[in-house]
């Protein structure tokens, strides 16, 4: 899909009516396109290079990348950090912000920040306890939680104020979203969960990595008879997918990793397999085959850690983009960019007074 | 002490009954309150406090108490301190994630509302902790907000 205004490396797009952001995401989502959203890697490092190497690996493949806030609670760059790189040179970022490591008043900082520097969508979490990563000595914050954290961020951009009250001169135009995950108990609550977080402000949804395809279905169904998916307060829901390498990272990841829930048939099907990472790979696109074909699901979110490249297969193999080729840098000829654009070629005007 | 904490989420409906019973108890003896003056009657009330719902609750005396909200479930006692419900990193068994032997206190929360009548404030989306009222009383606060609203109104 290209839009007439398309955007220039660095300038907003316009908002439309109804619209909250200026980004590619809320416009893919609200024109009814089935979204794909990924996750990039944030490098150990301070090497801006590192982090447009990182991105171009999903070049054409989709419409908005992840920037993760300390992952599992591991330190890497910022969010915000990588968000500005990528944001610099047109990529559409999510900024991803945790409530494990920084406190309301840092919080509110950031999002002014990262939306000054051109993030036009945040995913509010939780975070991953500290004890789960690299420096189980830190001290846990959870000032707010995800659900706080979502009302303060619709407050700043609809009510320009600070949770304090206090006045914000030009508000941070973003995209809430949200994480959930269906497959974790008390899940009779989840869809009523998610039904808050809706409340709180979130549009759009990222749930966690889905390889129960069957309680996705009835966490959807519910979702559905909630009314959620309806109206101009509507919530849009990206089911995350992503490839296993093999029976062993995958009983791993399910013990390791919070909140990954994978079942065993999945895990027998990659003892089974003689090439388990491409079992891997096909396990993951006949997934998304499957929810793809779930009603109310507006797009997937592919998390495919370490192996990025798969990403582009992935979305081959399955054509949810239907031929459409999202933007990334480079993808435009800019004498067919908005002359409005200042990448776009000036005319000259020295043939009108010729 | 865990024990007691996950009975009383088994009793969820009685203690609910109990603190409505309660509560207006408390607002009556405002004028006790007033007599002896607020700030004087923190200590010994917020003693008392700590006490029982240390006991019943595994209280950590945040001072904004939403324990009808959390079928009696003190959120506080989540390793995340969350306040709206459950994280996504619940164990397939139930158990907490930061501790895997402590059952999720979102878990009990929502069981324990079910068997409340007022279960449904556990849809409501709770505000962030004020740290400024850590260690208050929530008892004499509740009878103050609800005076001066009354006076208000």
């Amino acid at each position: 899909m290209k839009f007439d205004d398309e955007p220039v490396p660095g300038y907003s797009l316009p908002i439309l009516p109804g619209h909250v952001s200026p980004g590619r995401l809320e416009r893919v989502l609200r024109a009814g396109k089935f979204a794909v959203t990924t996750e990039i890697d944030p490098p150990d490092s301070a090497d801006p290079a590192e982090v447009l190497k990182r991105a171009a690996i999903f070049d054409g493949y989709v419409d908005a990348i992840n920037a993760t806030d300390g992952s599992g609670a591991n330190c890497h760059m910022s969010s915000v950090g990588v968000c500005s790189l990528l944001t610099r040179v047109g990529y559409a970022t999510i900024l991803q912000i945790s409530c494990r490591d920084r406190n309301r008043i840092a919080i509110q900082g950031e999002i002014l920040g990262a939306a000054a520097m051109g993030a036009c969508n945040m995913l509010c979490l939780t975070g991953d306890g500290v004890q789960a990563g690299d420096h189980p000595q830190a001290k846990p914050v959870f000032d707010l939680d995800s659900m706080s954290l979502l009302e303060i961020a619709r407050d700043m951009r609809d009510q320009c104020r600070f949770q304090s009250g206090r006045r914000i001169d030009l508000p941070p135009r973003v995209f809430l979203g949200a994480a959930e995950n269906p497959f974790v108990p008390p899940h009779e609550w989840r869809p009523h969960r998610l039904a808050k977080k809706v409340a709180a402000g979130a549009q759009f949804i990222q749930l966690q990595y889905c390889f129960d395809v069957e309680q996705l279905r009835r966490f959807m169904a519910k979702v559905t008879d909630l009314g959620l998916l309806e109206g101009p307060g509507r919530v849009f829901i990206l089911a995350g997918v992503g490839p296993l390498a093999s029976a062993r990272s995958a009983r791993w990841i399910r013990e390791h990793v919070p909140g990954v829930h994978i079942p065993d048939d999945v895990i027998r099907r990659l003892e089974g397999a003689s090439r388990p990472k491409e079992e891997g790979k096909q396990l993951c696109i006949d997934l998304v085959h499957q929810i793809r074909e779930i009603s109310g699901i507006s797009g997937i979110h592919v998390m495919a850690y370490r192996r990025e490249e798969t990403v582009a297969e992935i979305i081959d193999a399955t054509g949810v983009l239907e031929g459409r080729t999202p933007w990334y840098p480079g993808r435009d000829n800019p004498a067919e960019l908005n002359p409005e654009s200042p990448d776009a070629p000036h005319q000259e005007p020295a043939l009108a007074l010729r | 002490m865990y024990a007691v904490r996950r009975w009383v989420v088994r009793h969820s409906r009685a203690f609910e009954v109990l603190y409505r019973a309660f509560e207006p108890v408390l607002l009556r003896l405002h004028p006790v309150w007033n007599r002896i003056g607020y700030a004087r009657a923190e200590r010994p009330v917020r003693a008392v406090e700590r006490r029982i719902k240390g006991f019943l609750f595994d209280c950590r005396m945040c001072g904004q108490c939403t324990l009808s909200a959390t079928g009696m479930s003190c959120p506080m006692n989540c390793p995340k301190n969350l306040r709206n419900g459950p994280c996504g990193g619940v164990r397939q068994d139930g158990g907490c994630e930061v501790r895997p032997d402590m059952r999720c206190v979102w878990v009990d929360a929502w069981e324990g509302s079910r068997r409340m009548h007022g279960g449904g404030t556990i849809h409501a989306v709770q505000p962030p902790v004020d740290y400024r009222l850590m260690g208050s009383s929530s008892w004499l606060r509740v009878v103050r907000e609800q005076r001066d609203g009354r006076q208000t109104a």
